[in-house]
C-alpha cells in the first residue's frame, strides 16, 4: 500500500502546472471560473494551445500523435487541467472517434481524419441518441439503406451535443431491421454538409444552447465512410462506452467545486455572519466533502486495477454514479448558498447591480445544467443494471 | 501509487483469516461473544501467536509493524469473523505505551491485557472534556471519576487512565483490581466493563498526554473502521448470497430490480468506505491523522448502518434472527458507530478543523 506518486510522476505534475501557467490565456480561465457556455472560439483557441504541446489527445498512443500518457499521468493532467481552470477538452472526437477509428477503422480513414482531429479542422458531435432510443439505445431507427457506392439514411438523432459548432457526425444508424436490434446497427460518418441535414436547437431546462436535434431526410453517404464491417456497430458503440469512462468521476471538477462552495460560503453572510459559520450549511459541505475525499481514492485505486489490467473495468460505473452525485450535491450548495440571489436570470444584470458575488452569478443555471450528469453516459439507472450484471452475478 | 499489500501482510491476513475461519466460525463466536468473559481465552493466545498483536507496535516498541496499514490488515480480518477479542484495546494501550516509553512485551505476547479508560457518561469522546480527577498522593497519585463502557475492561488486568492533573489531561496505569470494576457483555457481542475509581492509586506515565491520547484514538478509528470494512465485505457477501438462492414468486428474488439495484449501492458505499479506511491508515503517523480519522469514522458510519439496515430488509425475517449469522453483523455494524466517536461527532470535527 502506498498511495503517493512516484517521482516522476510528481515532476510531471510540476511540469503540467507550470504549462498551465505560462499558456493558459486568462480570459479562457477566467471565462470557465464564471460557468456560463464556453464560446467556439475558445475552445478552439484552448484544443490549438494543447496540440501545440502534443497534450490534445490524452488518450492516444504516440504513433497517432498521442502523448502516450498511462492512467495515471492522464489523471494527473486531469487534475491540474481543473487546478488551473481549463475547460474540458470536447471529447467527441478526441476521446470518442479517435480511439475507434484506431480500433476498427481503414488505414485510409485514419490518415484522413485523425490528423483533423488534431488540428481543429474537424469537430465531431454525437449521433448516437432518438427520440425513442435513450437508454434502450439498441432500438434505435435511424435506417441507412445500401444503394449502390452510397447509404442513405432517413430519420432522427437528438441530445447532439454542441453540433452548432460541428462540421461532422459520427452515427449509429440500422442497416438490418430483420435480426435481434443489437446486430442491424452500423456506424457511419457523415458531413454535416451532406444535403438533407437539418439541425435544431433544444434549448435547455436553464436557458442555453448546448445539444441540437439532426433530422436526415434522404442523405447519401459514401459506402466507404461506414467504419469496420456493416453491422458491427453495436460493438464499435460498447468499446467507445469503455473509452468515454475515463476521468467519469470528474473527481477534479468537483475539488474545484468545492472549492467554490468554500470561498462563496466565507463570502456571503445569513443572519449577520458568514454562512460557513452556519453549522447546518457548514455539516452539508463537510459531508460531501468527506464522500469526495473517498471517491479520490476510489478513483486512485480504479485507476491502479486499469493500469495493471490495461483496461478499466466494470466497476468503474461505481465512479460514474457516486462521482455525478457529488458533483450535483456540491452544485446544489454552491446554488443554496446565494439564497435569493441565486434567482436573477444570468445576464440580465449588470456586473455591479447583481446580488450575487460575480463567479456565482451562474450558480442556479450550473445546477439546473447539471442534473444531465446522472441522466447522459447511461443513465445512473443503466448504470445499476452494468453492475448488477458484472458485478454481483445474481 | 499500490494498492496491493506487501507479502508480510498479505500472509497475517490470509494466516489471521484461516485461523479464525477454522478455529473461531459463528457458533463458536457467540458462545464466547456473549458469556462471561466476554472473549475465548484460548483464541486470545492462539491469535496472539499468530502476531496479531506484535503486528500493531513498531520494530523499537518491541512489534514488527505499527503502521495503519499493519493495524488495517488485523482489525479487517477480525472484523470478517466478527472477532470479540479486547485486540482495540491492545492496539490503544500499544500506541499509549510506545508514546510513554513503556515495555509492552507483556502486552504484544498476549499474557497481560489492557484496556484504555478515556470515555466517562459526561464526556464519551471529547478528550479534554475528562472529569475524572488525579491528585498527588504520597509517593504517587490518587484518581476518583467514573468510566464507563471501557471496552476490554472486563478481563483487562491493566488499565490506562485519562484523569485531570493540574488542569491538564494526564495518562495513568491503574491496576485492575485496586479499582472498582464491573464488566458485561454488549449487544453486539464482546465485553466492557465500568470502572470506578475513588482515590485509585495510579501510576503517572505521561503528564500531558492530549496528544498520545488523540493518536491513540485516531489508531483505534483505523482499526474500528478496517474491522467495519471486513464486516461489510462478509455481510455483503451472505446478501448476495442470499438474493441468489432465495426463491418467491417463482424466482430468485436477485432477479427483482428494485433489490438489484440497492445492492449496487451497498457495493458503492462499501468501496467508498474501503476507500477512506485507507486513506485514513495512510494518513495515521501524518500530521492530518486525526482529520482523516474523523472524515473515516463518518463516512464508516453511514456505511455500516446503510449496509446492516438494508442486509436485514433484503434476507427479510431470517435476518431477524439470533440464529442466522448476519443478524450478528448487522448489530456490529450499527454499534460500531458508538465507538470512539459517531457520525455526527466527527462530522463536527471536520467542520471545526
Amino acid at each position: 500500500m502506498d498511495l503517493s506518486f512516484t517521482a516522476e510522476e510528481q515532476a510531471f505534475r510540476e511540469e503540467v502546472r507550470a504549462f498551465f501557467a505560462a499558456n493558459l490565456p486568462e480570459d479562457i480561465s477566467s471565462a470557465v471560473r464564471k460557468g456560463g457556455e464556453l464560446t467556439k472560439d475558445i475552445m478552439d483557441r484552448y484544443h490549438a494551445i494543447l496540440n501545440e504541446k502534443g497534450w490534445l489527445a490524452t488518450t492516444w498512443p504516440v504513433e497517432f500523435g498521442g502523448p502516450g500518457w498511462s492512467p495515471v499521468e492522464r489523471h494527473i493532467f486531469e487534475e491540474e487541467a481543473c487546478r488551473a481552470y481549463a475547460p474540458r477538452i470536447v471529447p467527441f472526437g478526441l476521446a470518442m472517434l479517435g480511439p475507434v477509428l484506431m480500433q476498427f477503422g481503414s488505414k485510409e480513414q485514419q490518415q484522413e481524419y485523425l490528423p483533423r482531429i488534431l488540428s481543429g479542422e474537424d469537430w465531431w458531435c454525437q449521433g448516437y441518441s432518438e427520440p425513442g432510443a435513450g437508454s434502450d439505445l439498441a432500438s434505435l431507427k435511424t435506417r441507412a439503406v445500401r444503394d449502390g457506392d452510397h447509404y442513405v439514411i432517413n430519420g432522427q438523432k437528438t441530445w447532439t451535443t454542441l453540433g452548432q459548432h460541428a462540421n461532422r457526425i459520427f452515427c449509429l444508424v440500422r442497416t438490418d431491421p430483420d435480426v435481434k436490434p443489437q446486430k442491424g446497427i452500423s456506424f457511419i460518418l457523415v458531413d454535416l454538409d451532406t444535403p438533407g441535414i437539418e439541425m435544431r436547437p433544444i434549448k435547455l431546462i436553464e436557458g442555453g444552447h448546448e445539444v441540437n436535434e439532426v433530422f436526415f431526410t434522404d442523405v447519401r453517404v459514401p459506402a466507404e465512410n461506414l467504419v469496420g464491417e456493416e453491422n458491427m456497430g453495436w460493438t464499435i458503440a460498447k468499446f467507445l462506452l469503455t473509452h468515454e469512462r475515463t476521468n467519469i468521476a470528474g473527481v477534479g471538477f468537483s475539488m474545484q467545486s468545492l472549492e467554490e462552495v468554500k470561498a462563496l460560503a466565507r463570502q456571503v453572510k445569513r443572519n449577520g455572519r458568514p454562512l460557513i459559520e452556519d453549522p447546518l450549511f457548514a455539516a452539508r459541505v463537510a459531508q460531501v466533502e468527506i464522500d469526495l475525499e473517498a471517491m479520490k481514492i476510489t478513483n486512485l485505486r480504479m485507476l491502479y486495477k486499469a493500469q495493471q489490467q490495461g483496461a478499466p473495468g466494470p466497476e468503474t460505473s461505481i465512479l460514474k454514479i457516486k462521482g455525478t452525485v457529488i458533483a450535483q450535491q456540491l452544485k446544489d450548495l454552491a446554488r443554496r448558498a446565494l439564497g435569493p440571489a441565486a434567482a436573477p436570470f444570468p445576464g440580465m444584470l449588470s456586473a455591479n447591480l447583481a446580488p450575487a458575488p460575480e463567479d456565482a452569478a451562474h450558480n442556479a443555471a450550473r445546477y439546473f445544467n447539471n442534473r444531465k450528469t446522472s441522466i447522459y453516459g447511461g443513465s445512473n439507472e443503466i448504470q445499476r443494471n452494468i453492475l448488477t450484471k458484472t458485478m454481483l452475478e445474481l | 501509487m499500490d494498492f496491493s499489500l506487501t507479502e508480510d501482510r498479505q500472509m497475517l491476513s490470509d494466516s489471521l483469516t484461516r485461523y479464525l475461519r477454522e478455529k473461531y466460525p459463528m457458533e463458536v463466536r457467540n458462545a464466547a461473544a456473549y458469556a462471561e468473559p466476554f472473549h475465548a481465552p484460548a483464541h486470545w493466545q492462539g491469535l496472539s501467536e499468530l502476531g496479531a498483536l506484535y503486528a500493531l507496535a513498531p520494530e523499537e516498541a518491541g512489534g514488527f509493524g505499527g503502521t495503519g496499514f499493519d493495524v488495517s490488515v488485523v482489525f479487517e480480518a477480525l472484523g470478517g469473523a466478527l472477532c470479540p477479542e479486547p485486540v482495540l484495546a491492545a492496539l490503544m494501550a500499544a500506541r499509549l505505551m510506545t508514546a510513554a516509553g513503556e515495555d509492552q512485551e507483556a502486552l504484544l505476547s498476549g499474557a497481560v491485557k489492557y484496556a484504555v479508560a478515556i470515555g466517562e457518561i459526561d464526556a464519551w469522546y471529547d478528550i479534554g472534556a475528562v472529569g475524572t480527577e488525579a491528585v498527588t498522593s504520597g509517593e504517587g497519585h490518587a484518581l476518583t471519576g467514573r468510566k464507563s463502557v471501557i471496552y476490554g475492561g472486563q478481563v483487562a488486568e491493566k488499565l490506562l487512565v485519562a484523569a485531570k492533573l493540574d488542569g491538564k489531561v494526564a495518562l495513568f496505569e491503574v491496576a485492575a483490581e485496586a479499582a472498582s470494576v464491573t464488566g458485561y457483555g454488549m449487544i453486539d457481542g464482546g465485553g466492557a466493563a465500568e470502572v470506578v475509581l475513588d482515590a485509585t492509586p495510579g501510576r503517572l506515565l505521561i503528564a500531558d498526554a492530549g496528544a498520545a491520547l488523540a493518536d491513540a484514538v485516531n489508531a483505534g478509528i483505523v482499526a474500528l473502521c478496517s474491522e467495519a470494512v471486513g464486516a461489510m465485505d462478509a455481510l455483503y457477501a451472505m446478501t448476495l448470497d442470499y438474493l441468489r438462492t432465495r426463491k418467491q414468486f417463482g424466482v430468485a428474488i436477485g432477479q427483482f430490480q428494485a433489490l438489484q439495484h440497492r445492492a449496487v449501492d451497498m457495493l458503492t458505499e462499501i468501496e467508498q468506505a474501503r476507500s477512506i479506511t485507507i486513506k485514513a491508515a495512510a494518513e495515521l503517523d501524518g500530521p492530518e491523522a486525526g482529520r482523516y480519522a474523523s472524515m473515516a469514522k463518518n463516512l464508516i458510519g453511514r456505511a455500516g448502518r446503510l449496509v446492516a439496515e438494508e442486509a436485514i430488509q433484503m434476507h427479510g425475517g431470517i435476518a431477524m434472527t439470533w440464529e442466522y449469522p448476519g443478524s450478528h453483523y448487522a448489530k456490529r455494524l450499527v454499534m460500531i458507530d458508538a465507538q470512539l466517536g459517531d457520525t455526527d461527532y466527527h462530522l463536527s470535527r471536520m467542520m471545526a478543523a
